[in-house]
């Protein structure tokens, strides 16, 4: 299904793409390449409780260890104050950035960083660490969001009053900030109600879990500049926090963004930057810091661990009246979880006259939680989504028909206000509807088979098995799930020289993680009507290239590559300017279709964009266009999904034996990136939905904080994800573009619960639904 | 006028009024014009003159890149809600 325009020469094809020998061949540097003469490496000490008063810190002994050049503690960066400040992508208090850099007076988690050595080896900077003698007086800790929200709970900031925007309420509590959104009247829609189902969920903390470790590198050099080589999702970002945490001017300092190896949300936040640069400072040499995984689990920011409760009324014919919701999220030591999203994502897939929704925002002792892949939108959508399928239950509604009559469209007002423009949700549905996964019979297990060969229709959702010789075979189900995200806009630059030999070179703003390169160096191409490969694209840093914002929020391949697109409109200006010139009219007598000028009044006059290229240098000199970018136009996207699972009863263990990903990603620049994108996504929320989990013991210590024992799924767990673009463009970008890296991730929990429902007959309330989850819900029921 | 929607738990100040039709060419001279029908409705939206960090204004569906400077038309709908920060 597709609205977009079809026309293009570039986009929708599939290139390669231009950083792809590097990559696989092992040549692209990373920030823990960075190599330099008299490099000295750092290493962080961590706090080992989770919360507790920092008495007194002696490093004397860590300096006498020969090699050891220098230590650092927050005394050596700046006291911000209670400040908060735009920073890239959102808001941050500096005060609660600073600490979590370099713990001041107080440690809030298991694993924040404390102090900071640097040594001429990475083993010596460790063992220096064991000579920093550090007095803490253990203070009560709390992991849970509910225990935290209790009166009486051990309170993480002495200064924290619940924010109800801007309502003094004047409580110390761990509750940071309460939110609130409203649509008709949701007492009165319950009453019209013919099914009202109502249900609490709980979410674990999860880690992005990218591959590559954070790290930095720094070099404060002798004029008092600083630069900074790292892993990051904004160069710009970390440019600003760092100069507010170490009180410099941005213009001293230059940020070198590294290739990444995925960042997912989790690389907008600094960590090491400014600690690598107090250590270069002090010695004079440049520092790199590295984290090992166990550093990255506890001291990065996971997403959030949430308790939400859900109660959703439809009518007798199936349409939604009414729906409540109560969203707690995790912020981890400091305020700021991604509530706001969550709440306002929750229902947003659905037209629903009355709602209700409160959200609370809540500090406990784990790490600061960071963004991940919309952020907050996949712990609202596993209640929601629930919630829904057993209404279809007792409505005897096929689910996807379900969403088909109530999903939200072109009109549609959301529960926190705004009206959708174009929106592809209920396509993503009719599309799944009509997909050969949904249609095919989901099958019979082999073994089930064999004990009845007329295998009981999925979905009695009663049946806990069949038994052969005592022994109950696994059970199959098949689910469904919607989700959506806003996806964001944002600021980006792009500037693009046009060389003598026909092809441009393109410096733009954003860190490359999904391949984005090649899908702005495609909307440059395709502005100018050449081909992809004769654009030749780079990451710029921040004195290259002009401020962009953090590659986050699925905005990239939108505003970047809108960016590229206006570069692209001021190149043609500019040639049609020299091609006028050559031919001695005026420009507006000047045609520019397809790569090829034409003069109009002389039909004769032809110059490719290749032609012309050469002629630049005899007819003024060489032709940049630039631009730089704030777009409106925004495009919302929609994904539904469709699993089948089939599950042990023995074990609880559940296999995803076919999923499949419909989108609506309004164009698909370069559609094998779009599907990677989707099919990464996936994978990520099959991971949080079926294993992954910050496990902590009675000490408020995380237990499993390696990828031995935090269980990520590998190729080996999952079939082939099955991708279906739908392309509703979104008239808000030159090329229809919507931001597609978000929203896959967020069905898959509740699609996968449906999906054992079915195969079991028991409602999965609890993330992850690992094995022992399940088993607990099967013997419950029996 | 532009037609303002009061955030929920602003409405203590609206006398549970939802939504409020005002003058204004663009968001700080809404807000203004909100004040006069609503003494504290600035300060809650506005402390220290600018939006409070962490709340965004939507001004006929598109999230504002101006803050106050945000323009509104006769005819705008305009609403706030907290930012979206994306991974």
């Amino acid at each position: 299904m597709t609205t977009s325009t079809t026309g293009y020469k570039v986009i929708g094809t599939r290139p390669l793409r231009h950083d792809g020998v590097d990559k696989v061949t092992g040549r692209a540097l990373y920030g823990a390449d960075v190599q330099m003469a008299g490099l000295l490496h750092g290493r962080i000490l961590r706090s080992p409780i989770p919360h507790g008063l920092l008495r007194s810190l002696d490093a004397s002994k860590a300096l006498e260890l020969p090699g050891v050049e220098a230590v650092v503690t927050c005394a050596d960066l700046t006291d911000p104050g209670d400040r908060i400040a735009e920073l890239g992508e959102g808001a941050v208090n500096l005060k609660h950035l600073s600490s979590n850099c370099l713990a001041r007076g107080k440690v809030h988690y298991k694993g924040q960083a404390v102090a900071a050595v640097a040594a001429v080896s990475a083993h010596l900077a460790e063992e220096a660490l064991k000579l920093i003698a550090v007095e803490y007086e253990g203070l009560p800790h709390v992991t849970d969001v509910r225990a935290a929200m209790q009166d009486g709970a051990p309170l993480l900031h002495d200064d924290l009053v619940t924010e109800s925007l801007g309502k003094p309420t004047g409580k110390r509590s761990n509750i940071a900030k309460h939110i609130q959104f409203k649509k008709g009247d949701v007492a009165q829609g319950f009453q019209q109600a013919a099914v009202v189902i109502e249900r609490e969920f709980h979410t674990a903390t999860v880690h992005q879990g990218y591959i590559e470790p954070h790290n930095a590198t720094a070099l404060w050099n002798a004029d008092g500049t600083v630069t900074i080589w790292c892993s990051t999702q904004g160069a710009f970002t970390v440019r600003a926090q760092v100069a507010e945490l170490l009180g410099i001017p941005l213009s001293r300092i230059k940020v070198v963004p590294m290739e990444i190896g995925g960042g997912f949300g989790g690389k907008i936040r600094v960590y090491l930057e400014p600690v690598a640069a107090a250590l270069s400072k002090k010695t004079g040499k440049p520092v790199k810091i590295t984290m090992n995984r166990a550093d990255v689990f506890e001291a990065t920011g996971p997403t959030p661990g949430s308790y939400i409760k859900v109660k959703m009324g439809a009518d007798k014919d199936g349409k939604l009246v009414a729906a409540r919701a109560t969203l707690a999220y995790e912020a981890g030591a400091f305020p700021g979880s991604p509530l706001g999203p969550g709440a306002m994502c929750i229902f947003a897939c659905y037209d629903i006259p009355n709602v209700h929704i409160d959200g609370y925002d809540v500090v406990v002792n784990k790490p600061a939680t960071s963004a991940y892949r919309a952020p907050g939108a996949t712990n609202a959508a596993f209640a929601s989504e629930t919630v829904v399928d057993e209404l279809c239950e007792h409505l005897k509604i096929d689910p996807l028909d379900f969403r088909i009559q109530n999903g939200a469209r072109e009109g549609t007002r959301r529960a926190d206000g705004p009206v959708f423009p174009r929106i592809g949700m209920v396509e993503t549905a009719q599309t799944a509807k009509q997909h050969a996964h949904y249609t095919a019979p989901l099958g019979p297990n082999p073994k089930a088979q064999i004990s009845n060969p007329k295998f009981e229709k999925a979905g009695d959702g009663a049946n806990l098995g069949f038994e052969i010789s005592g022994l109950r075979v696994p059970r199959r189900g098949r689910g469904v799930a919607s989700g959506f995200w806003f996806n964001c806009g944002l600021k980006s630059s792009a500037s693009a020289s046009v060389n003598a030999d026909g092809t441009v070179s393109l410096v733009e703003g954003s860190t490359d993680i999904g391949g984005s390169r090649t899908s702005i160096a495609m909307q440059l191409a395709e502005s100018l009507g050449i081909r992809a490969d004769d654009v030749r694209p780079a990451v710029g840093d921040t004195d290259t290239v002009g401020y962009t914002d953090v590659t986050g929020g699925s905005r990239v391949t939108f505003a970047t590559g809108w960016a590229a697109y206006e570069a692209g409109q001021d190149i043609k200006r500019q040639m049609i300017a020299r091609a006028a010139l050559l031919w001695g009219v005026q420009p507006e007598a000047v045609a520019y279709e397809d790569g090829t000028l034409r003069c109009l009044s002389d039909d004769k006059k032809r110059l490719t964009f290749k032609e012309l290229s050469e002629k630049l240098h005899a007819t003024g000199g060489t032709i940049v266009g630039r631009a730089s970018v704030d777009p409106p136009g925004v495009g919302g996207g929609f994904a539904t999904h469709v699993v089948d699972v089939e599950v042990d009863p023995e074990t609880g263990k559940v296999t995803v034996l076919r999923y499949t990903a419909v989108q609506d990603v309004g164009k698909a620049i370069h559609p094998s990136y779009v599907e990677g994108q989707m099919q990464g996504g996936v994978v990520q929320g099959i991971g949080w939905a079926l294993n992954e989990e910050y496990i902590y013991n009675e000490q408020g210590v995380m237990t499993n904080a390696s990828f031995l024992d935090y269980r990520m799924p590998t190729a080996l767990d999952l079939p082939m994800i099955d991708t279906v673009l739908v392309e509703v463009a979104n008239p808000g970008h030159p090329y229809g573009v919507r931001g597609v890296g978000e929203v896959p991730i967020v069905p898959p929990p509740a699609a996968l619960a449906n999906a054992i429902y079915q195969a079991l007959g028991v409602r999965m309330d609890e993330l992850p639904m690992s094995p022992g989850r399940v088993m607990a819900k099967l013997l419950a029921k029996q | 006028m532009a037609r303002v929607w009061i955030p929920p738990l602003l409405r203590d100040l609206t006398g549970g009024r939802e939504t409020a039709t005002v003058p204004g060419a663009n968001v700080g001279e809404l807000i203004e014009a909100l004040e006069q029908q609503f003494p504290g409705v600035r300060g809650r939206l506005c402390p220290g003159g600018a939006l409070r960090p962490g709340l965004a204004v939507i001004v006929d569906g598109q999230v504002g890149r101006l803050g106050l400077l945000e323009t509104a038309g006769p005819d705008s709908e305009v609403h706030f809600l907290p930012a979206i920060a994306g991974g």
